[in-house]
């Protein structure tokens, strides 16, 4: 039904699809990387904002259609959190995070340097780029709209079959004990590399979608801690940190909550800061983690049990 | 003689970012506690200092004595009844509870004092400066520069002659059997907190009086803060005011190339540590 959206839902609501699309989508990341991996990162708007200009940048200089770029910009994502992830995975835990954040501050300086692209203002994407994605207003947001969807649908897919996978399997068991972990043969440092760069390049497509709906960027929008880390963070630990179900509790929480409080302002972000530091301490397994010690439904199945053979 | 100038200049910027750094330090060597709100504190100080001085017709350096007990009974506080909650093994809820501090914090600030640049009046002190030959040098900056040296030396005499210092080292060690000789973990973890949040309410003082701040600006000063201590080496307060002066330093030779690169530089001789000594240019030594 979602794919049809186009056919039968308004601009505005298409719009409304596609942004909670694209917050799933680093959901979903940011739950790979902290919850699973154990990476708690919250300079994951380097990526987004990278992404963003690095579409905006190859746009406007190659003249290429901004949608047939977007494996161009996850492999560049990849290539560029290599270097990043060399460096700050010297710093663990709570520091890995703040380095993060450093990094996250490097990219936003130095790209309020280029000129070309608007330095510290920023710029918005030329008719003619704009024009090349479909002739038509209509057009062009319809494929956005399945750009973000289909994105969307696989990084679920992929976060889901890479859990399951031997290295998902890995990753899971480093979460839960490094020592124990290692001790089996498990390299800590690779693992986690892998997870790291392959969720730079995600984050990376998924921040060159945003700003292709927004048409227009700026270092600090690009690079804003609030829009792509605190709210990713409060939709997963408010959702359930660490699960598949999580995210998507989260995402739709988040959404209804701003819609009913859009009005308060700045009071809104207080309450959803509020709101994540009382589950934390509370009920740290969120919503879904709630639901699932409660209940038992899983609708990702990714429990392990230990099966043991009738006599 | 202007890269003289720019180099004095950072060194002295370089004390305000030790003293950023010091109750960062200071937290993660006895509990190995993050406080990632640790800048937006520093900024809830220096609009602290901003009501007492406006309300109380006081000068910001003497408004020291009322900010500096409040933050600590803030700093206990929030150590007894909310972050002691989180301390254990697991990294993530310290993290992402004082990371929803930081967004409660700001936005806080940001609906009671509103948007604008606020700045901390200290009249005749702010324009005083002593020359040395063809160098100036700000009374300001200098009596910054000397009050960080004076807050690390008692943090360190604190550390190593008094018993207060004594428990911390014992918790810090091993906070369970230091639980098991009679210390109360707890009160001694609010304590640290305490300490920390007095010495964020000085460097909040002083952050007012030597620049403009806003809500948004504590992130910045966290960063500051953090870069000065894996510069300096983790556990280390001595290597720390050496760590905010290397930063302070690299902050004022960029700023000299191009005033762009101010920050840019700074975070980019980090990175640079990291890449070559990634403990620090002053690991602490097993004593």
């Amino acid at each position: 039904m979602l794919c049809t959206a186009p056919l039968w839902a308004g601009r505005a609501d298409l719009r409304f699809l596609s942004e909670i699309f694209l917050y799933l989508g680093l959901a979903y990341l940011w739950n790979l990387l902290a919850g699973y991996a154990g990476l708690v990162s919250v300079g994951q708007q380097a990526y987004v904002g990278f992404g963003g200009y690095l579409l905006f940048a190859l746009a406007i200089n190659t003249g290429v259609t901004p949608l047939a770029l977007l494996p161009v910009i996850g492999i560049l994502g990849v290539l560029i959190a290599v270097p990043v992830a060399v460096l700050i995975f010297r710093l663990h835990g709570a520091y890995f995070a703040i380095g993060t954040w450093v990094v996250a501050e490097v990219f936003r300086l130095s790209f309020a340097q280029m000129t070309s692209l608007g330095g510290g203002s920023g710029t918005s994407l030329p008719v003619n780029v704009v024009k090349s994605i479909a002739a038509s207003r209509s057009g062009r947001e319809s494929l956005s709209y399945w750009a973000a969807f289909a994105v969307l649908v696989l990084i679920v897919a992929l976060v889901f079959l890479f859990l399951r996978s031997r290295t998902g399997l890995a990753m899971t068991a480093i979460r839960d004990n490094e020592l124990a972990a290692e001790s089996l043969g498990i390299n800590i440092w690779r693992t986690k590399f892998f997870v790291y760069i392959f969720t730079a390049g995600l984050t990376a497509v998924l921040g060159a979608l945003i700003f292709l709906q927004k048409l227009r960027i700026s270092p600090d929008a690009a690079f804003s801690v609030n829009d792509w880390t605190a709210f990713v963070i409060f939709i997963v630990v408010i959702g359930g940190i660490g699960t598949l179900e999580g995210p998507i509790i989260g995402t739709l929480l988040y959404f209804l909550l701003r819609e009913m409080l859009a009005d308060l302002g700045t009071a809104y972000l207080v309450i959803l800061g509020i709101t994540a530091i009382v589950i934390m301490l509370f009920a740290p397994n969120g919503i879904w983690g709630f639901v699932k010690s409660r209940f038992g439904i899983e609708f990702f199945p990714m429990t392990r049990r230990v099966i043991s053979k009738k006599e | 003689m202007v890269w003289i100038n720019a180099i004095v200049q950072g060194i002295l910027l370089g004390g305000l970012y030790a003293l950023f750094a010091a109750g960062l330090s200071l937290i993660f060597g006895i509990m190995r506690l993050v406080n990632i709100a640790h800048g937006d504190f520093i900024v809830l100080a220096a609009f602290l200092g901003l009501v007492v001085t406006s309300t109380l017709n006081m000068h910001p350096l003497t408004s020291l004595i009322i900010v500096v007990p409040a933050m600590a009974v803030v700093g206990y506080l929030l150590q007894y009844l909310v972050l002691n909650r989180t301390m254990g093994d697991d990294i993530l809820p310290p993290l992402l509870v004082t990371f929803g501090l930081s967004v409660i914090l700001q936005n806080s600030l940001l609906e009671v004092f509103s948007a604008d640049p606020q700045k901390l009046n200290a009249g005749n002190l702010e324009t005083a400066s002593l020359s040395l030959g063809s160098l100036n040098i700000g009374i300001l900056p200098l009596l910054m520069f000397t009050v960080a040296v004076a807050v690390i030396a008692s943090l360190q005499w604190l550390f190593y002659h008094t018993a207060l210092g004594r428990a911390f080292r014992a918790t810090s060690d091993n906070a369970d059997i230091a639980q098991l000789m009679g210390l109360n973990k707890k009160h001694i973890f609010s304590m640290a907190m305490a300490l920390s949040l007095a010495v964020v309410a000085i460097a909040g003082i002083f952050l007012g009086t030597r620049t403009s701040f806003d809500p948004a600006s504590g992130p910045t000063r966290l960063i500051f803060g953090f870069e000065a201590v894996i510069i300096g080496g983790l556990c280390n307060l001595w290597g720390t005011l050496f760590g905010g002066i290397i930063l302070g330093v690299a902050q004022g030779i960029g700023a000299q190339i191009n005033p762009g690169w101010q920050q840019l530089s700074g975070h980019i001789v980090f990175l640079l540590v990291l890449a070559i000594k990634p403990n620090g240019l002053f690991p602490r030594v097993s004593h």
